[in-house]
């Protein structure tokens, strides 16, 4: 580890690796960090993707994908299913990955891009130059040491330090975070599609996922809202799924975890700093999904950074084009989904089933979503009138 | 004023770092850290998915 560098990127998840590999494939110097001893474990994700969304940034391997599903099926309180595939002319649409393998491989491939790659390497604090960010003070194996660099990329997921220090407030409210818990089930057999179960019946304030995850497994998890978590919390509305729905399931790992959905938040750059990916809040707030956004939006940053290289300029007037893209293009997709989300926590079961029946005897196998939810709404104008605007 | 952390239940997955709304919070491998920050608001204890946290008075 030298003292000085381009760029150094705080977290070695999908956002910082991704970063640091733009950055360092346009010639920039870019030392990635990582607080843990491994990267990518422990894992705190359901694992599932978009086959074409994954394949902008990687091509897929076999090292790092535990399953391959032909789409979702989404479930009702009463059990109504509802099967989406995505697109016809795609015959598989996602994968299950193994991010345990895929988080390292991407640090590898940032390291084969030129990154130098430090991992049990903590940022502590950040250090400041006339105001602004300069560098970070790190602590590697138990010493303490200080790195400066033109810019700082926050990358650091859900916990987002980074970024507080920078004078950027990130910080969660209960309503803004869901509160995970999920375990891999051995002894099922879990099908072709990643299932959704909705409604109060499964999960107060969030859905039951269950990914199939190969080989008589699946990644069966629960998202509750913080808001909505205390008395009862996230594990204990799993095991009761798990008891009720697949008693004859074994449990042979464990996950907790935090997802932001927040929605777009109001600032992610500041003079010599940058965030990405959950430290950003980028994750999807009606899915949970945050791998593809935090990637594409990693991309976007590495080669604002590049340009602001080529500029000399590593204030907010040069990051802000990193602002700018990520708002036009993943935020306006958050924003949907907030919509979206809202909408359907105020949903009874009833009206989740109500919902569900409308579609009988449609096909909407091939639909994307946000086609299914037109044809939802037009189909319950009085139930959606909230989300009118999207079809605007 | 400060919270307990029950390291035995404590899954390590740093959501209570996320929402501690003055950074009082680390997650250090596999242990969390409080310091004397903590104002005791009890969001942290809240929202962890296993309720390995409480609050101290
Ligand atoms: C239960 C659960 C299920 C999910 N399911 C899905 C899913 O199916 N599909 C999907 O797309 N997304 C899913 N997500 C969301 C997805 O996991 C995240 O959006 C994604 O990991 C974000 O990537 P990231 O690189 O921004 O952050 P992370 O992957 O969280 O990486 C951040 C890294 O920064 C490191 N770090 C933190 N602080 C410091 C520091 N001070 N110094 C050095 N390193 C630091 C951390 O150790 C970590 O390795 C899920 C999340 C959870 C919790
Ligand atoms: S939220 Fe709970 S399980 Fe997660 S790190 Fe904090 S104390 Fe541990
Ligand atoms: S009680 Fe409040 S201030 Fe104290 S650590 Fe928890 S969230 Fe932070």
């Amino acid at each position: 580890m030298k003292n000085k560098y381009d760029i150094i990127v705080v977290g070695a998840g999908p956002a910082g690796s991704i970063t640091a590999k733009t950055c360092a494939e346009g010639g920039l110097d870019v030392l990635l960090i990582e607080k843990r001893q491994e990267i990518g474990d422990p894992v705190r994700c359901a694992e599932g993707v978009g086959k074409d969304a994954l394949k902008k940034h990687i091509e897929p391997d076999k090292r790092w994908i535990a399953a391959e599903v032909k789409g979702s099926r989404i479930i009702s309180p009463d059990g109504t299913q509802i099967l989406m595939s995505g697109d016809a002319a795609m015959k598989d649409v996602g994968y299950t990955l193994e991010r345990k393998v895929f988080d390292r491989v991407l640090a590898q491939k940032a390291a084969m891009a030129g990154v130098e790659v430090m991992v049990k390497t903590r940022a502590t604090g950040l250090l400041r130059n006339n105001g602004n960010v300069s560098g970070i003070k790190a602590m590697y194996m138990g010493e303490t040491r200080e790195i400066t660099a033109s810019i700082v990329i926050g990358a650091d997921g859900v916990e987002s330090k980074v970024g507080r220090w920078g004078g950027i407030d990130t910080s969660l409210r209960p309503v803004d975070i869901e509160t995970c818990a999920q375990f891999l089930v051995s002894n099922l057999d879990p099908g072709e599609y990643s299932e959704f179960y909705l409604g109060e019946r499964y999960s107060p304030s969030g859905y039951v996922w269950v990914f199939p995850k190969g080989g008589y497994t699946a990644n069966v998890g629960i998202g509750i809202l913080g808001s909505k978590s205390g008395s009862i919390r996230a594990i204990s509305h799993l095991q009761k799924f798990i008891d009720t729905f697949i008693p004859h399931g074994k449990i042979v790992e464990m996950v907790v975890g935090g997802v932001p959905v927040s929605g777009p938040i109001k600032q992610t750059v500041a003079n010599g700093l940058i965030l990405v990916g959950d430290a950003a809040r980028q994750s999807d707030p009606l899915t949970g999904g945050g791998i593809i956004n935090a990637m594409d939006a990693g991309k976007m940053a590495g080669e604002v950074c590049i340009k602001a290289r080529e500029k000399g300029d590593y204030s907010v007037k040069t990051l802000k084009e990193y602002e700018d893209r990520w708002r036009a293009t993943i935020g306006k997709e958050l924003s949907k989904s907030l919509l979206v989300k809202n909408m359907v926590l105020k949903l009874t079961d009833e009206q989740l089933n109500q919902l569900a029946h409308s579609l009988d005897g449609m096909d909407v196998s091939t639909m994307e979503l946000s086609k299914l939810l037109y044809v939802l709404f037009k189909k319950n104008p009085k139930l959606l009138w909230e989300l009118r605007t999207l079809f605007n | 004023m400060s919270v307990n952390v029950n390291r035995y239940k404590c899954g390590y997955c740093g959501a209570c770092v996320g929402v501690c709304p003055v950074g009082a919070l680390e997650l250090v491998e596999t242990w969390i850290e409080v310091d004397n920050t903590c104002t005791s608001c009890g969001v942290c204890a809240k929202i962890c998915p296993v309720g390995a946290l409480s609050v101290v008075k």
